[in-house]
C-alpha cells in the first residue's frame, strides 16, 4: 500500500505516496540545529512537453513495494557521498496530477549550502534514473507514455 | 512457474499487470510471457530492465511459484 506522507524519526524521510506532497511540513522537518542551509527541489506537472502541446494531466504509476526502498537507496548514496548531510526528505507522488501540482519532492539540508545544493541535484537526478515510476501524460485528444525516460539503473551505479 | 508483473507500457502491451507463467528460469517465463502476450509485449520486454524479487537478474536466473519477476520498461518519474 502506498502510505500517508507522515514525517519519520530517522534523517530520511522517503515516501511514494498517492496523497499531495507536503511540501512546507518536509521543508520544516529539515532545519536543524546543525545545518545553516535548506535546498529544496520541487518537480510540478508541466501543461507541455517535447512535440507534446496543451498535455492536461499526468498520470504517476509505481511498482508499490520497491519505488519507497528504491527512494530510500537515493538518500542513502547521497550520505555516503556528502556525509555531513542533515536530513534527506524525498516524496514522490503517484497518481492523476493536475497541471500544477507537485509531483515529486527534494529537500536537503546540510551545514553549509554548496553541499546541500550539490546533493539536492544528485537526489533528483538519481531518483528519476533508479525509482521505478512511470509518468503518462494526458492531453485534448489523446493519452501516452512521457517522451523522456530512462533505462532503469540502480542507485549505487547511477551517477559516477 | 513465477509470478510476473509488469508496469507502464510493458501493462499496456500485455493488457495485463499481472500474471503467473510456467517457466524454470527467468528467460524461460519470460519467453511463456512473449507467446501469451506478443509482439508488442515483446518489443517492450526487449528495452525493460528485469528485476527478481526487487533486484536485477539475469535470464539464467532460477525461479520458483515465490517469486515475482518484474518487467521495468524505461522509467520517467520525478
Amino acid at each position: 500500500m502506498l502510505v500517508a506522507p507522515v514525517a519519520p524519526i530517522g534523517p530520511d524521510w522517503c515516501v511514494v505516496t498517492s496523497e499531495p506532497l507536503p511540501v512546507a511540513d518536509a521543508l520544516a522537518w529539515a532545519v536543524v540545529p546543525s545545518c545553516g542551509a535548506v535546498v529544496t527541489f520541487c518537480g510540478t506537472a508541466r501543461d507541455h512537453s517535447e512535440g507534446r502541446e496543451g498535455v492536461v494531466s499526468l498520470e504517476y504509476e509505481c511498482y508499490e513495494e520497491h519505488a519507497t526502498p528504491r527512494l530510500a537507496a537515493v538518500a542513502a548514496t547521497a550520505r555516503t557521498r556528502w556525509p555531513v548531510l542533515g536530513r534527506v526528505a524525498l516524496l514522490h507522488r503517484t497518481g492523476t496530477l493536475g497541471i500544477g501540482e507537485v509531483s515529486v519532492v527534494v529537500v536537503v539540508s546540510a551545514p553549509h549550502r554548496t553541499e546541500a545544493f550539490d546533493a539536492a541535484r544528485y537526489c533528483i537526478d538519481t531518483l528519476k534514473l533508479t525509482v521505478p515510476i512511470w509518468k503518462r501524460e494526458r492531453w485534448r485528444d489523446g493519452s501516452d507514455w512521457a517522451t523522456c525516460s530512462h533505462e532503469l539503473r540502480e542507485a549505487s551505479d547511477a551517477i559516477g | 512457474m513465477a509470478r510476473l508483473r509488469l508496469f507502464g507500457p510493458a501493462r499496456v502491451a500485455a493488457g495485463a499487470s499481472r500474471s503467473d507463467l510456467a517457466g524454470e528460469d527467468v528467460g524461460s517465463v519470460l519467453d511463456a510471457a512473449c507467446a501469451t502476450f506478443g509482439d508488442e509485449f515483446a518489443k517492450v520486454l526487449g528495452a525493460s530492465a528485469i528485476w527478481v524479487n526487487g533486484e536485477p537478474a539475469a535470464r539464467e536466473h532460477p525461479v520458483g511459484r515465490d517469486d515475482e519477476i518484474a518487467v521495468l520498461p524505461p522509467v520517467s518519474g520525478g
